[in-house]
Parts: structure tokens; C-alpha cells; sequence
């Protein structure tokens, strides 16, 4: 539900950047998006096609580099994969831990062909 | 437009100061990158981009060493003109040794009833003032306005959260003094303000006992950010199936850092916790 404007924050940044370089397009886009960073990735797809569309990042092939949400127990210092928040530890059933990645929405790069 | 949520802020953003006529700062698109445009001419974000993790980047299919294809390395997060100018406000009550609090909940929990006591209570210990969340109705600042504090009250319209760019106005407009405690009450809403940094000391989530104990599991994002919880209405515990124990150990599997506060705002009960949390 909230992928369009997350689509519309990725074009405002290309479009400085268009500027910035002095290109009207931009042929790839790279992102790196955590599992625990609330974007749907369906939703994304479906958001993009409209977000994009008239824009610098019109034509741009997205590249999405997922990042695996890791928590490391508090207890064991066991570090693992989650999928919730609150997952246990695998290896000693702690209910406590701490995210250690997982939460990225980032831009990594823009790229484009030059003239 | 919230990330979060999808939801306009581009919508006429109202500050008011009870007693006074409102005043309009603008349609703020708090990530239009465009508002920040001009501090980041010229020189490269090289910044907070520090991030542990080891996860691969395939690049199969992109040859990136075609000597006609320039890349841009941004490594930029896509929140980055909120964060920016969160650090400077930051950076502001840093240098005016003003603590800011940053209140979130859902509608309801009590913020502004703690917030209302806290100011009558701590009146002549310790100078406050407060910047009021509210998607619609100065009714809130009008009742923290009645405590004598200083107050500017932030209609956010559409939006569902406040931002640091809000803030940064409201603060503007506000003055607090030197050495004071800042709270800001954010919009009643337990998801989209979880995203937002607004440049606070600390963020402080209020939770109530006639909400379900299981909510820190229903929106951890809150509770993962939050460095205080506050459980409000204790006095009404014998007429609710809200258990101490159950929110406690929920909250804390979600964030094991999070220290409870357990007070009334209606009775009194438990708000020496709080004031001492405060004063300390």
C-alpha cells in the first residue's frame, strides 16, 4: 500500500541526480531492499510501472538486491536469519536479540549511457 | 508523501500557537529531495553508510565496465532529506541543551493527559514546552496551552506522522529556552511514525492497559524504535484483560533495550517514575 510513494522518493533523488549529470535518462537503477523494511515487493512492482512512468527512471531497469533480515541472540550471540522481529534464537530458544540488518531502503546506484 | 503509508503531506501544513492566528508553512513534500536541493551541491555523501552486512551483490547481465556507461554510486537512503535535516535538528538541542522527546501511540493511549499532569506537576523544576501532532483541531495545544506551557500546535492535515522538516518549523517558531525539556507529540498512529526521525534525545512509545497486551507484536516497528515505554492507565487494570506480564515480555522480544514506565496520568500513580526518568 505504501510502495507508490516509496516510488515516488526514489524518483525525486534520480531526478536531482538526472540534473546533476546532466542526463534525461537513467538506464539502471540498483536498490537494496532489507526483509524487515515494511516493502512488499509485489506491491513494488505494481507501484513502479505507474511511479515511474514520464520520469528519468522511465525506461531504467530496477535491480533489486534483497537483504536477508539477520538478528544475533542476546544470549549465545548466535547470529541467524528471521523473518519476524521477535523470532527466537535457533540455537538456544532466547527470545531476545537484536536486528543487525534487514531494515535497508536504500538507493545504491543510478547508471547511464553517455551520449 | 509518507513512505510508510502512502499518505499525502502535501497538503497545507497549519502551525498554531493557541490565542494566536495560524499560520501556514506550505505544502512540504517531506521527501521531495528538492527541498534540500541546495545544501548538497557540490560535495559528495560519503556519510552514514556504515551497514555490517555481508549480503552479495550479483551483477550478472549489468557490465558496468562499458567505458560508455557511467554509474552513479548514491548508496543513499531513500529516507535521506528526513534524516538529514533530523540531524540537524539534533544538532540544535544539542547546542541549546534542550532534551526533546519524541511521544508516539496510538489514539487514545494518553499522551496528551500525561503530557497535561507532567507540565502542572514539574511547573517552576524544570522549563517545557510542547509541539502537538495532530492531523486536525488545535484542541490539543488549547489543553496543554492550559497548563501555562509554551505550545505550537501542528496540523498535519493529511499526513499521518510528523517529520523533521515540520518539526524544524515548528521549532522555529516555538523558541524553546535553553536547558529545557522539548516534548513532541506525535500523531496518534503506531505504524508510520515509527519511520520518521525528528532529531529527538529519545523516542518514548505510550502504550495503554485498554489496548491489547499483544500490540508490540502487532506493530513492532514502534516498539523497535523506542528507547522508553510508557503504560498508561494503570488504575483501570482490574476492569481489563490487559496483562503486565504479557506486554512486558512482548515488548521486550521485540526490543530487549526498551525500559517500562508504568503510570496513570488520571490518579497520579506511578508518575514520580516518570518525573524522576525526567529530571535525572
Amino acid at each position: 500500500m505504501h510502495e507508490l510513494s516509496i516510488v515516488v522518493s526514489i524518483v525525486e533523488t534520480a531526478t536531482i541526480e538526472a540534473k546533476k549529470a546532466g542526463v534525461n535518462n537513467f538506464d539502471t537503477i540498483e536498490l537494496e531492499i532489507g526483509s524487515q523494511s515494511g516493502i512488499v515487493m509485489m506491491a513494488l512492482d505494481f507501484a513502479w510501472n505507474e511511479g515511474v512512468k514520464g520520469t528519468v527512471l522511465q525506461n531504467a531497469e530496477r535491480i533489486i538486491h534483497n537483504v536477508q533480515a539477520k538478528a544475533k541472540c542476546v544470549d549465545c550471540s548466535h547470529e541467524f536469519d528471521c523473518e519476524s522481529i521477535y523470532d527466537p534464537c535457533p540455537k538456544c530458544g532466547c527470545d531476545f536479540s537484536d536486528l543487525i540488518q534487514g531494515k535497508e531502503m536504500r538507493i545504491s546506484s543510478l547508471s547511464y549511457e553517455e551520449k | 508523501m509518507c513512505t510508510t503509508c502512502g499518505c499525502s503531506n502535501s497538503s497545507n501544513i497549519e502551525l498554531t500557537v493557541p490565542g494566536k492566528e495560524s499560520k501556514n508553512i506550505g505544502a512540504m513534500e517531506i521527501n521531495s529531495a528538492d527541498n534540500h536541493h541546495h545544501s548538497h551541491e557540490g560535495h559528495s555523501h560519503d556519510h552514514s553508510h556504515e551497514h555490517g552486512h555481508d549480503h552479495s551483490h550479483s551483477h550478472e547481465g549489468h557490465d558496468h565496465g562499458n567505458s560508455n556507461t557511467n554509474v552513479i554510486q548514491l548508496e543513499k537512503d531513500i529516507l535521506w532529506s528526513n534524516n538529514l535535516l533530523a540531524e540537524r535538528n539534533r544538532g540544535y538541542f544539542d547546542a541549546k541543551e534542550i532534551t526533546a522527546f519524541n511521544i508516539v501511540s496510538s489514539p487514545g493511549s494518553g499522551k496528551t493527559s500525561i503530557l497535561e499532569r507532567t507540565l502542572t506537576d514539574l511547573k517552576g523544576k524544570v522549563k517545557m514546552s510542547v509541539i502537538e501532532g495532530d492531523q486536525q483541531t488545535t484542541n490539543d495545544a488549547v489543553r496543554i496551552s492550559a497548563t501555562g506551557a509554551k505550545v505550537v500546535q501542528i496540523n498535519t492535515a493529511q499526513a499521518c506522522h510528523l517529520d523533521s522538516n515540520m518539526v524544524h518549523e515548528a521549532v522555529k517558531e516555538l523558541r524553546p529556552e535553553e536547558k529545557s525539556i522539548l516534548f513532541i507529540e506525535n500523531v496518534g498512529n503506531l505504524v508510520c511514525p515509527a519511520g520518521f526521525d525528528l532529531g529527538e534525545s529519545k523516542r518514548i512509545v505510550v502504550i495503554s492497559t485498554t489496548e491489547g497486551d499483544d500490540k508490540p507484536l502487532k506493530y513492532p516497528d514502534m516498539f523497535l524504535s523506542a528507547d522508553i515505554c510508557i503504560i498508561n492507565k494503570i488504575d483501570l487494570l482490574p476492569y481489563v484483560s490487559f496483562s503486565m506480564d504479557n506486554v512486558r515480555n512482548n515488548s521486550l522480544k521485540v526490543n530487549h533495550h526498551l525500559k517500562f514506565i508504568e503510570v496513570s496520568a488520571t490518579t497520579g500513580e506511578g508518575m514520580q517514575e516518570w518525573y524522576d526518568f525526567l529530571l535525572k
